[in-house]
């Protein structure tokens, strides 16, 4: 067995049992702050589907977290009132059901991430980091002043999702729902990075002109990767709103970009399992550093830049050791 | 909707731009030569305009601050980049995002240990706090005229640094071949440092000019670093003249869109939807202006000398 | 956690001594509020002038030992949820409070009221949590959003203000405060003008006011905002001939002193003001600038009056929060006095209080509010009419 081998065995093993262990220590409330982490760890994954495998460097993919959230956020206010969504013809209603309300918050991201990524893919390197950056700062600002949705004071959403017979309010049942959207998603996005498709992403990061040579429209390729990226920051942001049961701009504000993208560094990025360490890390070092001091960013920054300077493959490379990028 | 009140807003646009401008081309510099995303760069605006108004209020004399604050964001700068930033310049722009990062956090952080929570507080010098009519009917703050002034004296400086003098021919050289330069015998390490450290007076500067018009505190760094971003992105990267273009637009455009988006979208909205409308439009109108120049040209309107 | 240690010591060893034999238990008492990042000067008023009135009960409110946990919410929606669902799941805090911010408010007060446990507001006061979702755990011992705006609107038509240009940022919070002042202004609204949120620079703003030549302005920009747009104001030499009108908001003390001389001659609404004269007040100010070496601003004097307010509640029942109904008519009673003079809760347990009007003057080398009037006797908010309660 492998080292990497035995890092997921073990990752797994402890995210499986975390509830339980969370009892044993007699601190239950873990398992509220795990589901945050799972969720962002969604996000950040999603993040590095194109960032460490495509070179795409988006530096608003709390948009499409935003948007994730504020699909559910709208539906379940309306349901709330019972009353028509205003905003569309006919008399479609709102409604609380997950297996409506995730699918739609999924499908809307990816809407979003074609329009946003078909525009932004025109554009490389620092360029692409900025017009991304610029799209999300566009609905940030549309949110805010959007009153019939609560502009900058946000949504509070007064029932979280029903999903069948299960009951999202009791923390085990919520912290199992998203890690199964999570072991979801990272086997689904590692079949995409070990296949031809996945192949050709990877191609584009080394050299681009000569996959295009190669008779590749790596264009169409990038797109659709940046899509499924938007998809699964649309999940992790219909997770988040039922977690905080809130909905904001805040959740697209370019600080909210910024920090999945240092989960994604600091958990390795290219590696999809680093990302989760990742979110892991900063989630857990905000929450125990804020019970020591007010100061407590005085810590956080030179932690990340001490990360960049000497441990330059972020803590999974350094937990599996001498081996290269993920096969 | 008058002439006078256009040539005001005019004015009010050109002062908006120049001030972009020196936060603009400290960065587009560091960007072009050392190919390095300094998202720190607001935190010396901050460390600038905080060290001004201190220094201000302790010798009396606004003059005295604003060289102390220059001196001093220049001399941060300068040990930023000797201490750790250097190390990055080899690495990835993914990399450097994070450390700096990493940087605005501490900056931040310290600011508030160091000065506390409350904005600080620091006024124009009594000859530049009156108003001065420059067309009848239209007084306007001198202040806001002293900063135009200051904006245009250092785009010339800059392009007189740049076209006419060895250091100039070093930083043009630098953003076209570093080996070649290092090759030819100059110590590119120490060249990259005074670079850096100019980006940073630039910074300093602006921080030092922005204090009696605006709130000096805690997160004012990260507010202008994004419009600042958006300037050198719209102006292509490296390029000094683009970083001004870039910012007399984005002045411009942000300008008239507060000014005017209202009263355009009372053409078409009843009064109150227009206000709010009109608000909305011009608070993204300099986003939309970047996606626009991007989307015509993916590189920006002007290459950098070496490209 | 080692502030909530120190405290919890002190408070055990004070509470043995005298503590009401039916209350064993210390009281716990939860604070969220914003210490880092923008607008922590806010949170810090609040947290300093709740611990002044704990230190000089000798850290027991209502004689009972008092438990205060502090936690930085570094104004994230997010951080202050998790924070309250950690506070009432895992420490069981009798009583949450301190949050600064409506949108903040918005999200955690209902999962604290639903919870069963008191939420005491020392500031934000969204209309909402004022009428259609009040609540009968839900007490604010500030104010309601709209109070001070209202409170400008009718000062603006006393002092004969014909045509006013209004200003604020375009979101909820802004168009709140620019319908509460027309409530009770009846003169011409000579402009309405909504600004991007965060916004620092003012130039075009004020240009267009100038060309549209109104009596007054008033507007509401809450923290560095409102120190960029007053600056540059005073700059464009505007004051003289068109005087600025606002909510306490953006001439709070540490504002003024960020502001300087560019605020002299501007006039503010608030409910209080250090200079307030009554004996409570003067203990009060004289306490907290011994303490923390500033003066109190109005976050600090709801900070104390919300340590105050849970004294007086806790003394009635014995200690004994745990009978909620108790508890709440004790609350509801506010039987504290309070450092802005009169007090009490209306139906939907929002303050009913004077509003005053403060002028920034000139003091020594800085400047400060100077009480000049009183607006409001006893005055109500709008929304008590649709709290079902």
């Amino acid at each position: 067995m492998s080292r990497r081998t035995l890092v997921h065995l073990i990752g797994l093993a402890v995210l499986l049992c975390l509830p339980v262990l969370a009892d044993l220590s007699g601190e239950p409330f873990l398992v509220n702050v795990s589901s945050r982490v799972l969720i962002y760890a969604l996000a950040a994954v999603s993040l590095d589907l194109i960032l460490g495998y495509g070179a795409m460097v988006s530096f608003g993919h709390g948009a499409f977290f935003g948007i994730g959230a504020y699909v559910v956020g709208i539906l379940t206010h309306h349901a709330f009132n019972a009353e028509d969504i205003p905003f569309l013809p006919g008399d479609w209603v709102g409604t609380t059901m997950a297996l409506v309300q995730w699918p739609l918050a999924i499908i809307v991201s990816g809407v979003f991430a074609l329009v946003i990524g078909a525009l932004s893919l025109r554009t490389r390197g620092v360029y692409f980091i900025m017009i991304t950056l610029a799209f999300a700062q566009m609905l940030y600002y549309f949110m805010i002043s959007l009153p019939n949705y609560g502009g900058e004071d946000g949504l509070n959403l007064w029932e979280r999702s029903t999903l069948g017979p299960l009951d999202l309010y009791d923390e085990w049942t919520f912290y199992y729902v998203c890690l199964i959207a999570l072991l979801g998603f990272l086997f689904l996005t590692r079949r995409i990075v070990t296949s031809r498709f996945g192949m050709v992403i990877r191609g584009c990061q080394q050299n681009e002109t000569r996959m295009r040579a190669l008779g590749f429209p790596t264009y169409r390729y990038k797109l659709t990767a940046f899509v499924i990226a938007g998809m699964g920051a649309g999940l992790a942001g219909a997770l988040a709103a039922n977690h905080t049961e809130f909905v904001g701009p805040g959740l697209m504000h370019w600080t909210r970009s910024g920090e999945i993208m240092v989960m994604v560094i600091l958990g390795g990025m290219g590696t999809l399992f680093g990302p989760v360490l990742g979110a892991a890390t900063l989630l857990v070092m905000e929450e125990v550093l804020i019970h020591y001091t007010e100061h407590w960013m005085v810590i956080l920054g030179p932690f990340l830049l001490f990360v960049v300077l000497f441990a330059r493959r972020g803590i999974y490379g350094w937990l599996v050791g001498g081996e290269k990028h993920d096969d | 909707m008058t002439s006078a009140l256009i040539f005001e807003q005019t004015l009010n646009g050109l002062q908006h731009g120049l001030m972009l401008f020196l936060m603009a081309a400290g960065l587009t510099l560091i960007f072009g030569i050392m190919n390095m995303i300094n998202l720190a760069h607001g935190s010396l605006y901050m460390a600038g305009a905080y060290v001004t108004a201190t220094a201000a209020a302790a010798s009396g004399s606004f003059a005295i601050g604003v060289v102390t604050g220059m001196v001093a964001a220049g001399i941060t700068g300068a040990a930023l980049e000797w201490l750790a930033l250097r190390k990055l310049y080899a690495r990835d722009h993914l990399d450097q995002v994070l450390a700096t990062f990493g940087v605005i956090l501490t900056f931040n952080e310290l600011t508030k240990i160091i000065w506390g929570a409350q904005a600080l507080f620091m006024s124009a010098p009594d000859w530049l706090s009156g108003t001065v009519e420059i067309i009848p009917g239209v007084p306007y703050p001198a202040y806001r005229l002293f900063i135009i002034g200051v904006g245009l004296g250092v785009a010339v400086l800059l392009r007189h640094l740049i076209v006419k003098t060895r250091l100039g021919m070093l930083i043009r050289a630098g953003a076209t071949n570093r080996e070649m330069v290092g090759a030819l015998g100059v110590d590119i390490d120490r060249l990259y440092t005074v670079v850096f450290g100019i980006g940073a007076m630039l910074a300093g500067l602006a921080g030092a000019m922005a204090g009696p018009v605006l709130a000096i505190e805690v997160g004012m760094g990260e507010r202008i670093l994004i419009l600042t971003f958006v300037v050198i992105i719209i102006g292509g990267i490296g390029s000094v003249r683009g970083a001004l273009v870039g910012a007399l637009l984005v002045g411009m455009v942000d300008t008239f869109g507060r000014a005017f988006m209202p009263l355009i979208m009372r053409a078409f909205l009843e009064p109150a939807a227009a206000d709010s409308v009109g608000a909305s439009v011009s608070s993204v109108s300099i986003y939309i202006l970047m996606a626009i120049v991007l989307i015509v040209r993916p590189r920006g309107l002007f290459q950098a000398y070496g490209n | 956690m080692k502030r909530f240690g120190v405290l919890a010591a002190a408070a055990v060893i004070g509470g043995m001594a005298c503590a009401p034999a039916m209350a064993a238990d210390a009281v716990k008492i939860g604070m969220i509020t914003t210490l880092s990042g923008g607008g922590a000067s806010l949170g810090i008023d609040i947290r300093d002038g709740f611990e002044l009135a704990l230190k000089q009960k000798g850290g027991k409110l209502g004689g009972v030992a008092t438990e205060l946990q502090v936690v930085d919410d570094a104004r994230k929606v997010e951080n202050a949820k998790q924070i309250a669902t950690r506070m009432i799941k895992r420490d069981d805090v009798d009583v949450v409070t301190g949050i600064v911010w409506s949108n903040l408010a918005m999200a955690v007060v209902p999962s604290v009221t639903r919870a069963g446990k008191f939420y005491i507001s020392p500031n934000a006061g969204p209309s909402a949590l004022a009428g259609k979702n009040c609540d009968a755990n839900y007490f604010n011992v500030a104010w309601q959003n709209d109070n001070l705006h209202e409170g400008m609107g009718q000062y603006v038509t006393d002092q004969g203000f014909k045509s006013v240009y209004l200003m604020a940022p375009n979101y909820p919070a802004g168009k709140d405060a620019l319908a509460g002042f027309k409530r009770f202004y009846k003169g011409k609204v000579a402009g309405e003008v909504y600004t991007k949120l965060g916004q620092v620079d003012y130039a075009a703003e004020i240009a267009n006011l100038r060309a549209a030549s109104p009596d007054a302005v008033f507007f509401f920009l809450p923290g560095g905002m409102g120190i960029n747009f007053v600056k540059q104001y005073a700059q464009s030499g505007l004051t003289k001939d068109v005087p600025l009108f606002g909510p306490a908001f953006s001439f709070d003390e540490g504002i003024l002193k960020a502001v300087g001389d560019s605020a002299i001659g501007t006039f503010n609404t608030s409910q209080y003001s250090h200079d307030l004269d009554n004996a409570e007040n003067k203990a009060f100010v004289k306490a907290f600038m011994d303490a923390y070496g500033r003066k109190p601003s109005l976050y600090a004097s709801q900070g104390y009056d919300a340590a105050l307010l849970l004294d007086s509640a806790i003394a009635k029942v014995g200690g004994n929060v745990g009978d909620a109904d108790a508890f709440r008519a004790a609350l509801k009673a506010a039987d504290f006095k309070s450092v802005r003079g009169a007090f009490k809760f209306g139906s939907n347990h929002h303050p009913i209080q004077d509003i005053y009007v403060r002028k920034v003057v000139k003091e020594g080398d800085g400047v400060t509010n100077q009480l000049v009037g009183k607006v409001f006797t006893a005055h109500a908010d709008a929304y008590a009419k649709e709290c079902k309660m």
